[in-house]
């Protein structure tokens, strides 16, 4: 490609990497966040919840096409989507928050990419084995040997990108139900069409994009460096005390060098295949594992652990002074984080507070002021409303409505002489209903009379009410 | 941890040769896969062009090669809604409409269609609110020149009033009194209309009138001035005026007549631009459901 005289090609190739197996704290730890969330993600759809006849009985339920969100015991209706607005604000700030506490412990330990990666490379191990075992076989000549393992590799992760698409269509359907129509090939061609594109991401992201997704595709680690100052913990590597580095231990003048003995284990173990010696980088997604690998070498040479760890930039200054670190509380512990925090907690109490006090009787009351209002032949002024009445019951309902404000006011149901209607199950019933006054009563003379619309689910006596305006005539 | 990576910077990094007073430009390589990505989206776009209309000429875009067009689309989909509707909008068309309230969901499907039959077709004279205009009655009230049921007003809205589409056109003439009674006959007849119908008159005037009302008008609008839905005579003592209840108006109606007219809208008078049977009981439908809608006794 475009190049110049002095220099190499503006476009550089990925380099491959073959990340190390590892065991330690952080890669135990990791292990139960994959095995949490990936449990999670498949297992979520298949569990039951009653919700009574007439209802599905999916415990998480987007339902698109009769605009309802299931979750456990919470049903939240179009109107009240300020549910979901709220809880991805929560979201953001929950990130907001881990993120200028604890640095990109997001995108090392819970995004999806990092899990779905991570469970990649596992399946690359069992087949082709560790590091060394997976560079020979990179190198090798493609043999009927390189041919077998990589095509069972694919399999493999074909497979796992296909459960991965194959559990999302779930969310949006009865989970049960799907899975016969999908092998039946019943199924719309959305949800076919949904699968194939999530089983290609998945394929692709997890298998050979991998960190190439952290390092150009996604805008969050870019955006997340707005959350961080001196405080934030982040993994460093002690250069103080590992520096200079060298292999030989025994040779002459040893005892200048460093603790680091550039074992290139922390190099060898990245998924992203940096550094950490270098510095924290772009790269860097704060995964933890050379912190691991480095752990272990330092017990082998019997060195204190620590030489790679969790640490704040003012951290640095301190031991590079010879003073003593922070304690970790004290650096997570600062008004960035408390206001975080707090927000966070507030919007979540508001939201609880919201969904304990929303009321079981939903009533909108739209005036129609096109006419404002109708003499009738006796000379009565009646106005009309357009009435939206929701039904989140499991049955019929019938509903009593009146309409309070001024005592001649009567209010009646377009088609019927009475005040109650009936609202079917799980629905909304759009009503025209209407409200009278005398010939020469108040309201009929007033510009505009206050009106309170009242309605009472006869079941169960609730009661609600909407105010809104009576029009009269004027002259 | 900075010092790292200065060092590297400095010795690592290699530049792309450019120099300007002694400033030098990294050289940090995209990745090719991005290369790729990106020239796939190019050649994505030529094809795409190629099939799909896209290069504007004088009177049109080129078609592209899968014939893709954005109205046959929605010709399409609007075909999709109709044979969907297909079968309901038969059984409307067959159906009894006194008995239409009796199956909530195909009144649903006619109040609803007939909004739109009403907002194409009716809202011209009648107004988007259907609350009319003076000569043009208002649909929202319980006051009907010619029925109020709902069969009444599919009737009149299939063959219209004093037109000369439909043979069955409501029909009835209002003489003009100005040729047949004296100004001061006019005068009183005008003030017994407005003492029935409980307006501010002169007492005497509205005696004498009383006699020119039994005499002229009672034959169609009845002794008391109630009107008669079969002649499409109003009802002169309610609250309600078509043209106007004051004096001058009422003047006018007297010595010139009124003569109100509606198109016929059946399909068999008007062609394709009429309505269908299922149109006009979904419209009738609609109007019916307006607020002043009259049971069958």
């Amino acid at each position: 490609m475009a190049s110049t005289e002095q220099s190499g090609s503006l476009y550089a190739a990925r380099e491959p990497i073959f990340p190390r197996r590892v065991t330690g704290k952080f890669r135990t730890l990791k292990w139960w966040i994959m095995g949490v969330t990936l449990g999670i993600y498949y297992l979520l759809p298949w569990i039951r919840w009653d919700r009574g006849p007439n209802l599905p009985d999916q415990a998480v339920l987007v339902d698109l096409a009769g605009r309802r969100f299931f979750f456990f015991w919470i049903e939240i209706w179009p109107h009240e989507f300020y549910f979901i607005a709220g809880l991805l604000i929560m979201a953001g700030l929950g990130l907001f928050l881990f993120t200028s506490a604890l640095g990109r412990v997001w995108c090392g330990y819970a995004c999806p990419q990092t899990v779905w990666t991570d469970l990649f490379i596992l399946v690359e191990r069992w087949i082709e084995g560790d590091r060394n075992a997976r560079v020979r076989l990179w190198k090798a000549k493609w043999d009927a040997r390189k041919w077998r393992l990589r095509l069972t590799k694919y399999a493999a992760w074909i497979l796992i990108a296909l459960a991965t698409g194959g559990a999302w269509v779930f969310y949006f359907a009865d989970a049960p139900t799907l899975l016969v129509d999908l092998v039946t090939l019943d199924a719309r061609p959305v949800a076919y069409l949904t699968i194939a594109l999530l089983t290609a991401t998945t394929f692709v992201f997890g298998g050979f994009m991998r960190e190439q997704i952290c390092i150009y595709a996604c805008p969050w680690p870019r955006i997340q460096a707005a959350m961080m100052d001196e405080d934030t913990l982040t993994v460093a590597y002690r250069d103080w005390r590992g520096e200079p580095r060298g292999k030989h231990r025994k040779a002459k003048g040893a005892e200048a060098l460093g603790d680091c003995i550039d074992c290139n284990a922390c190099v060898n173990v990245c998924p992203m295949g940096i550094d950490i010696r270098d510095g924290q980088q772009m790269a860097c997604i704060t995964c933890a594992l050379c912190i691991d690998a480095c752990d272990d070498v330092m017990d082998k040479v019997g060195k204190p652990r620590g030489l790679i760890d969790y640490m704040a930039l003012t951290d640095e200054q301190a031991e590079r002074a010879g003073e003593e670190p922070r304690p970790i509380w004290k650096h997570v512990f600062r008004p960035r984080t408390v206001l975080y925090t707090s927000l966070w907690g507030g919007i979540g109490l508001a939201l609880l507070v919201a969904l304990f006090i929303r009321p079981d009787i939903d009533m909108t009351v739209a005036p129609v002021r096109n006419p404002q209002f109708v003499v009738m032949s006796d000379g009565d002024i009646r106005n009309t409303y357009d009435v939206r009445l929701r039904n989140k019951h499991g049955d019929t309902r019938l509903f009593r409505m009146w309409a309070t404000g001024h005592p001649s006011l009567r209010l009646t149901v377009e088609g019927t002489p009475y005040e109650s209607l009936w609202v079917p199950a799980d629905s909304t019933k759009l009503q025209r209903v209407y409200v009278t006054a005398p010939e020469g009563s108040a309201p009929a003379q007033a510009e505009a009379t206050e009106v309170r619309f009242w309605v009472e689910d006869l079941n169960t006596g609730d009661r609600a009410y909407v105010d809104s305006v009576f029009n009269g005539r004027t002259q | 941890m900075s010092t790292q990576n200065d060092k590297k910077n400095e010795h690592d990094v290699e530049t792309t040769g450019h120099s300007w007073d002694g400033i030098e430009e990294y050289n940090n390589p995209l990745p090719r896969w991005w290369l790729w990505t990106f020239y796939a989206t190019i050649v994505w776009g030529v094809l795409y062009t190629i099939a799909y209309p896209a290069w504007p000429l004088i009177s049109e875009a080129t078609p592209g090669l899968l014939g893709f067009s954005t109205r046959e689309q929605v010709q399409r989909d609007i075909a999709a809604v109709d044979e969907a509707n297909a079968a309901i909008v038969e059984e409307l068309a067959q159906v009894e409409l006194a008995s239409l309230s009796q199956d909530p969901e195909l009144q649903t499907f006619a109040v609803n269609a007939g909004a739109a039959v009403f907002r194409n077709n009716c809202s011209q004279c009648h107004g988007s609110g259907a609350a009319g205009a003076p000569g043009y009655p208002n649909l929202l009230d319980d006051a009907w020149l010619w029925g109020g049921t709902i069969d009444d007003i599919a009737f009149t809205v299939a063959h219209g009033i004093r037109n000369e589409q439909s043979p069955d056109a409501r029909y009835s003439e209002m003489p003009a009194f100005g040729d047949i009674l004296e100004d001061a006959q006019i005068a009183a007849v005008v003030q017994h209309v407005r003492a029935i119908s409980g307006q501010e008159h002169d007492a005497t005037l509205a005696g004498e009138g009383a006699q020119v009302f039994e005499e002229q008008c009672a034959a169609c609008h009845g002794a008391d001035g109630t009107g008669d839905n079969f002649l499409g005579a109003p009802n002169l003592t309610d609250a309600i005026w078509l043209y106007g209840g004051d004096v001058d108006t009422l003047t006018e109606t007297v010595t010139y007549s009124r003569f109100g007219v509606m198109p016929a809208w059946a399909e068999t008078f008007r062609g394709p631009q009429g309505l269908t049977e299922a149109e006009i009981k979904a419209v009738a439908a609609y109007v019916h459901g307006l607020g002043g809608g009259q049971q069958v006794e």
